[in-house]
C-alpha cells in the first residue's frame, strides 16, 4: 500500500473499519499516491481522498463499466498485457460500449468529468490498487460487482505486480481463514473444489471416508432450505444469525421452525437463546491455541492467555467429543495436529509449520514447502511469457439496480455499515465502554431531515417493506439527499435488520444489506417516552 | 457464468515460475566515519545512532522510537562531532563521510547529565523504564536544584499565557506537576510524568494515526501536551486508538485499568504474564500482546516489530478485550 501510485477505495470506509490498514494507505498518500474514494457516503475515509465519487447505492457496475469504456476509448488499455495474459477482451469491449460517461452520470449520480478523471488516472498510474469491502459484496449481484472491478485491473495490467493489485479487505479476523479451511459449501481446505474428483479423492483417502461429491448450501441457501423444510437441524458455531441476517423477522421464523438447534458460542446470544442445546465455547483468540488468516493471506498464531470461564471449552475439544459420540475416535484434540493435517492436504499451506509461523511472525499463502517464503502478492504468473496455466478471463457484466426499489412510499435509500468503535451485532464490542459510542441512530442528509421536518436527536419511525424500527435522527452532512445510514451494532435496541432485504447473490449467497428502500416518519410528539428504543416486528407492507 | 471462469474455480491455479517479491531496495553508497576513533562503514542515509547501534555502541535515548520520525527534543542521545560547535542529537543527525564522532567524551557525559538532571528534577520519572539506570550511569543529581516546588492546581498551568511565567526564585525546583486528567473510561493522562518527547503527538499525527487530537501548547516551561483548547478528551478529536499510550516512555499516558489498579495497590508487574495473539475484530491481523495478571487481561500492547501495525492499534484492538472476561452477574 505504501509503494503505489494510486489507490481506489471502492465501497470501503477503511478509516473506521480497517484502521491500521488505513495507516498504510495514508503512508502511501504521504509518499505521493493519489487516493480516490468511491462510496455513496462521504465517509471519514473519503475525506482523505483526492476525489470522492459519491455514487448511488448499487450503481457500481454502471460506474466500473463506464471507467472501462473510457480507458479503452482513450487508448489507455494495456494492449500487450490483454493480448498475452487475458481472454474475452472483445466481448468485454462490446459490452461496456453502451456505458457512456453520460449514461453513467445518469445512473450513478457521479459527474462525468470525475469518472473520466478516475479512469485516466487509474490507467496511467505506474502502479495502482483497487480495495473494496462490503460496499461491493453486500448486494444481490455481489460477484458481478467484484468481476467489474477485476476487469478494470485486467484492462490496465494493475494486477500481479508489486504495488498494483486487487484487495478485498476482510471484515473479521479469520473470515479469510474460514474460507481457506473449506468452510465454504463448494470447497475443501486450500480452496480445492469439492466437485473436482482427483482433489476430493485425496481427502477421501486421508480421512477414510467418502466426502460428499457435490457442493452444499451456503448460509442463505441454508435459510431457504429451512423455509422449505428441507433443513431441520442446525449446528451454529460462533455466529448470531438471529440478529445478523437480513430480513431478521424471516430469519428468526426460520430458526424457530427447526426441529433441533445447537448453538456453540462464548455468549448466550439471541440465537443461543433459541437453541435446544447450547455448548459454551472458549474465546478462540485468547483462550485457545490455533491460527487465523488475515486479509493479506497471512496465517498467524493465536495463543491461549486466559482460562475459559466455567464449563466453556475449546471448540476443538467440543468437536472432538462430538466426533467420539458419533463413533469416530480422533484422539486428543491438538490445534497443531489439526494444522499439520491441513498442511498435508492443502498444498498452499504445506510449508507453514508452527515453528515457522512462530519464528517468522506468520506466513502468507501460498507457501508450498518449508523453504518457500510465502507469496507477497498473487497472480505474478500473468506477467510471464507465456503465461503458465489459464489466462485471466474478462467476464462482461451488466448494471442491475438494487432489488428493493425506491418509490413514492419508500423514497429513501438506506445503507448499513460499521462505525469505528463497534463491531457487527455488538456481541464483542458491547463489552467495553467506548467514549465514542452514541447508540443506534438513523443518519439522514440535512436536506431530507429538513423535508421530513425532523431535528437532530429526534426519534423517528423508519419503515421498510418488511419491518419498522424507531431510532433517533443524526444529521450527517456526508450523506447526499435521498441516502440514509444505520449500523446493526445495537440490535437489542434497534433491530436494523428488520428493515433489510434478504435478496441474495445467487453465486455468493450474500444478502443485499447495502440497499434497503425506506421511508422516515415523524412521530407525534409524546411526553416522557422511555429512552430506550424499541423494535417493532411485523409492520405492514407488501413483499 | 462462462465455462472459462468456472474452470478457474475448479482447477488449482498454476504457480508462477518465480516467487513474487518486492523490488530490491536501491543500494546506498557506503559512508566511512569514525566512532570513538574506530573506523566504521554504514549505508548513506543512516543516522549516527544507527551507526552506533550497528557498531555495538550504546547510546541512551528517551524521545527516540524506531517507528516514529526523530524529533530530537530530549537531547539525551547527544554526541560530539569534531568541528561542530554544539553537541548533536545522534537520533536524527545523518552520517557524513569522514565524520569523527565521540560518544562518551566528558563533554558528552556532561551534556547528558545536565539533561537528565533537568528532566528528573521537574518530571516524575518513577515509571519510566531505564531512567533510574541512566541517572546512575551519568552521576545525575536532580536534587541539587533543591526541593520540588508545589504542584500546580487544576487548570493553573493551562491558563498561563506564553511569556507570563514568573521566573523561579531558586528556593525550590520548578516541576511540571498538575492533577491527573481522568475524563473517560479508557485512559488517563498524568502530565506530571511528561517529558514532552512528542512521541504521542507524532503517533496521533502523521507518523501513524493522522487524527491530530493533540499538540504541544504553551512555550518554555509551560509547554505541555494538550487537546485543542485543553478540551476534555470526549470533546476532542480523539478516537481512542491509544497509540499515544503505546509510545509513551514515562507512563504519563496509561490505561484507566492500570491507573486504578495502581491507585488500589493491586498492580503487580511481577505477577503479569504476556501472551501474543491476534486481534479478534477486523481482518487486518494486528498482533495483540495481552498482559494478564491473576487470570485477567489488565492492559494490551502491540509489538513494535510487527510488520502489520508497527505497534499501533485501533480502539477495538487496544480496548475491546473486556468481552472475553465478562461473567454473568446476579
Amino acid at each position: 500500500m505504501e509503494e503505489t501510485d494510486l489507490v481506489v477505495l471502492w465501497g470501503s470506509n477503511a478509516r473506521e473499519t480497517h484502521p491500521i490498514f488505513f495507516h498504510h494507505v495514508l503512508r502511501g498518500v504521504r509518499n505521493g499516491a493519489r487516493l480516490y474514494a468511491v462510496d455513496p457516503r462521504r465517509t471519514s475515509s473519503a475525506q482523505w481522498a483526492d476525489a470522492w465519487l459519491g455514487l448511488d447505492v448499487g450503481s457500481d457496475i454502471a460506474l466500473a463499466n463506464a471507467i472501462g469504456r473510457e480507458i479503452i476509448a482513450a487508448g489507455l488499455a494495456n494492449e500487450e498485457f490483454i493480448r498475452r495474459a487475458t481472454t474475452g477482451f472483445d466481448e468485454y469491449r462490446a459490452r461496456v460500449d453502451a456505458y457512456t460517461l453520460e449514461y453513467a452520470e445518469r445512473e450513478t449520480g457521479v459527474p462525468a468529468a470525475l469518472i473520466r478523471d478516475l479512469a485516466r488516472a487509474y490507467a496511467t498510474a505506474p502502479r495502482a490498487m483497487i480495495c473494496w469491502t462490503l460496499g461491493i459484496t453486500e448486494h444481490h449481484n455481489a460477484v458481478d460487482n467484484v468481476i467489474a472491478l477485476i476487469s478494470l485491473a485486467l484492462l490496465t495490467g494493475h494486477v500481479g505486480r508489486y504495488g498494483s493489485g486487487l484487495n478485498p479487505l476482510r471484515g473479521q479476523n479469520n473470515v479469510q481463514g474460514g474460507g481457506d479451511m473449506g468452510a465454504l459449501p463448494d470447497r475443501l481446505a486450500g480452496f480445492q473444489h469439492v466437485e473436482n474428483d482427483p482433489l476430493r479423492a485425496r481427502f477421501d483417502a486421508a480421512w477414510g471416508v467418502t466426502v460428499p461429491p457435490k457442493r452444499g448450501w451456503n448460509l442463505t441457501g441454508m435459510f431457504s432450505a429451512m423455509e422449505r423444510g428441507e433443513l431441520t437441524a442446525l449446528y451454529v458455531i460462533g455466529e448470531n444469525p438471529a440478529q445478523s441476517e437480513a430480513d431478521q423477522g424471516k430469519a428468526v421464523r426460520a430458526l424457530a421452525g427447526l426441529e433441533h438447534l445447537v448453538v456453540q458460542d462464548i455468549f448466550l446470544t439471541k440465537t443461543a437463546a433459541m437453541a435446544d442445546v447450547v455448548l459454551p465455547a472458549a474465546a478462540a483468540w485468547a483462550e485457545t491455541e490455533g491460527t487465523v488468516t488475515s486479509s493479506e493471506r497471512r496465517v498467524q498464531r493465536v495463543r491461549k492467555a486466559l482460562e475459559p470461564p466455567g464449563e466453556a471449552r475449546d471448540d476443538l475439544a467440543i468437536i472432538f467429543d462430538l466426533a467420539a459420540r458419533l463413533g469416530a475416535d480422533w484422539g486428543e484434540p491438538s490445534a497443531e495436529a489439526v494444522w499439520d493435517e491441513v498442511r498435508r492436504l492443502s498444498p498452499v499451506h504445506a510449508g507453514m509449520s508452527y515453528a515457522r509461523l512462530e519464528a517468522e511472525g506468520g506466513l502468507q499463502w501460498p507457501c508450498y514447502d518449508e523453504q518457500h517464503p510465502g507469496e507477497l502478492f498473487l497472480h505474478a504468473r500473468l506477467w510471464e511469457d507465456p503465461v503458465p496455466g489459464t489466462r485471466a478471463p474478462f467476464v462482461p457484466v451488466d448494471h442491475d439496480p438494487p432489488v428493493d426499489r425506491l418509490d413514492a412510499d419508500f423514497p429513501i435509500r438506506l445503507t448499513t455499515g460499521r462505525r469505528l468503535d463497534s463491531f457487527n451485532t455488538g456481541v464483542q464490542s458491547g463489552g467495553f465502554r467506548s467514549p465514542l459510542r452514541r447508540g443506534e441512530t438513523i443518519d439522514l442528509a440535512p436536506e431530507d431531515a429538513a423535508r421530513i421536518r425532523v431535528a437532530d436527536g429526534e426519534r423517528v419511525r423508519v419503515v421498510s417493506r418488511r419491518g419498522a424500527v424507531e431510532a433517533p435522527v443524526r444529521i450527517d452532512e456526508g450523506l447526499r439527499p435521498g441516502l440514509a445510514f444505520m449500523t446493526f451494532h445495537f440490535p437489542d435496541d434497534v433491530a436494523t435488520n428488520l428493515l433489510t432485504i434478504d435478496a441474495t447473490d445467487p453465486k455468493s449467497g450474500t444478502a443485499e444489506f447495502k440497499a434497503t428502500a425506506i421511508r422516515v416518519e415523524k412521530l407525534r410528539p409524546v411526553a416522557r417516552r422511555p429512552r430506550r428504543s424499541r423494535a417493532i416486528v411485523g409492520a405492514r407492507g407488501g413483499r | 457464468m462462462s465455462t472459462e471462469i468456472e474452470r478457474i474455480f475448479y482447477e488449482p491455479p498454476a504457480r508462477p515460475t518465480r516467487i513474487p517479491e518486492a523490488p530490491p531496495a536501491e543500494p546506498q553508497p557506503a559512508v566511512e566515519l569514525t566512532l570513538d576513533g574506530r573506523a566504521v562503514t554504514v549505508p548513506a542515509g543512516s543516522t549516527i545512532l544507527d551507526a552506533c547501534r550497528a557498531a555495538g555502541i550504546e547510546i541512551p535515548t528517551l524521545c527516540f522510537l524506531e517507528s516514529l520520525t526523530p524529533v530530537n527534543v530530549c537531547r539525551v542521545c547527544v554526541v560530539e562531532v569534531t568541528g561542530s560547535r554544539v553537541l548533536v542529537p545522534s537520533c536524527s543527525r545523518r552520517v557524513e563521510p569522514g565524520m569523527e564522532v565521540l560518544t562518551a567524551s566528558e563533554r558528552v557525559r556532561h551534556g547528558r547529565r545536565i539533561v537528565l538532571e533537568l528532566l528528573a528534577s521537574a518530571v516524575d520519572l518513577s515509571l519510566a523504564p531505564g531512567v533510574a539506570e541512566m541517572l546512575d550511569a551519568y552521576g545525575a543529581d536532580p536534587l541539587r536544584f533543591g526541593p520540588s516546588a508545589p504542584a500546580a492546581a487544576a487548570g493553573e498551568r493551562e491558563a498561563r499565557h506564553p511569556g507570563h511565567h514568573e521566573p523561579p526564585d531558586g528556593a525550590a525546583a520548578e516541576i511540571v506537576a498538575l492533577p491527573v486528567k481522568v475524563d473517560n473510561d479508557l485512559y488517563v493522562r498524568d502530565y506530571s510524568r511528561c517529558i514532552l518527547c512528542y512521541r504521542c503527538v507524532e503517533a496521533c499525527g502523521t507518523d501513524a494515526q493522522n487524527t491530530f487530537a493533540i499538540a504541544v501548547a504553551g512555550r518554555g516551561f509551560d509547554a505541555r501536551i494538550s487537546t485543542e483548547y485543553d478540551a476534555p478528551l470526549p470533546s476532542s478529536a480523539c478516537v481512542y486508538c491509544g497509540n499515544c499510550i503505546g509510545v509513551c516512555p514515562t507512563g504519563a499516558l496509561m490505561f484507566r485499568s492500570e491507573f486504578e489498579m495502581r491507585a488500589a495497590g493491586t498492580w503487580n508487574e511481577a505477577r503479569q504474564v504476556t501472551t501474543d495473539t491476534i486481534c479478534p475484530y477486523c481482518g487486518v491481523g494486528c498482533t495483540l500482546t495481552l498482559h494478564v495478571q491473576d487470570g485477567a487481561v489488565v492492559t494490551v500492547t502491540s509489538p513494535m516489530g510487527s510488520a502489520v501495525g508497527e505497534g499501533h492499534l485501533c480502539i477495538k484492538g487496544r480496548f475491546g478485550f473486556p468481552f472475553v472476561q465478562e461473567r454473568p452477574t446476579g
